[in-house]
């Protein structure tokens, strides 16, 4: 495991590449979800005050 | 083509495929991740480095990738009214841009301890950084009119002008004298990466790829939903 982490004497760049790319990814997948499940709840929101309204 | 212009059928669609693309998402990531990191050999060249290549060649083929998507349903969408696929664009364009971002970053990361520096005004990376401002010139497109179908016929007119940005970014490394190195994948004679280089590339490429699905996805069904919301806020208002 230790072997598997010496990533030698460029290991910094190494690891922010992974890091950015990791962070980048992770937020943009938790964001994109958390807005798509926000407009389900508005349309059914959205829908049962039409029926109420009727 | 016109059968998923129903948001019906496209939502049954995407329920079947979402749940084998994220599990497809994290097998993939989990054995491209080990190889990218352990279960490959360093180069003899660049070390330890050349483990960057894993995330910044994915990253630079889906930043690609996404944008000839964009293109397409940009087309179909000024060509044939298709309101799904004018949204399809609009679902694509902020993943595109991420991609784009980190194959700019990660490879200013790669360039530093192999080249000696973070950047170089050449033909591959600023032809990619122009497709990085294609991509945020287009959302902005879309921000800038309060008409909808204004917005979105200017935001796809810039995506097709755009297109022409993609053959210069792939052969732009042929064309031009540069630091970044050839293409060593995509030949027609065959790649001239070694084999057990090529497996951890491969693996992290389709991680990127059914990534993008599940994301795609997500953001589709949002646009879906923020559509259906202002056309019952619009009939609202008639009343």
């Amino acid at each position: 495991m230790a072997e598997f982490l010496d990533m030698g004497k460029h290991a910094v760049f190494i690891w922010t590449a992974y890091g950015f790319s990791a962070a980048a990814l992770v937020v943009l997948a938790l964001r994109s979800r958390a807005s798509q499940k926000a407009s389900e709840e508005q349309v059914a929101a959205a829908r049962a005050r039409r029926k109420g309204d009727n | 083509m016109h059968r998923f212009a129903n948001p019906a059928q496209f939502n049954r669609l995407a329920d079947a495929v979402m749940p084998w693309a994220m599990v497809a998402t994290v097998l993939l990531f989990g054995a491209g991740l080990y190889y990218a990191l352990a279960g490959s050999p360093p180069d003899y060249q660049q070390g330890e480095s050349v483990r960057v290549m894993y995330v910044h060649v994915p990253a630079a083929w889906m930043g690609m990738f996404v944008y000839v998507v964009m293109a397409v349903a940009s087309f179909a969408a000024l060509a044939w009214r298709h309101p799904l696929a004018l949204l399809a664009g609009k679902a694509a364009a902020p993943i595109g841009a991420t991609f784009t971002a980190l194959a700019l970053i990660t490879g200013a990361l790669w360039g530093k301890p192999m080249w000696g520096t973070y950047w170089v005004w050449d033909g591959r990376l600023t032809s990619v950084l122009v497709q990085f401002f294609l991509y945020l010139g287009y959302m902005a497109l879309w921000k800038s009119m309060e008409d909808e179908e204004k917005a979105g016929n200017a935001a796809s007119i810039l995506a097709l002008v755009g297109l022409v940005n993609i053959p210069i970014i792939k052969f732009s490394v042929d064309w031009w004298s540069t630091l970044h190195q050839p293409a060593s994948v995509m030949r027609l004679d065959g790649p001239t990466i070694d084999g057990a280089m090529l497996v951890p590339l491969f693996l992290m490429a389709a991680a990127y790829q059914v990534y993008f699905t599940v994301v795609f996805i997500w953001r589709m069904k949002f646009e879906i939903n923020n559509r259906k919301l202002s056309v019952m806020r619009s009939v609202d208002m008639g009343h």
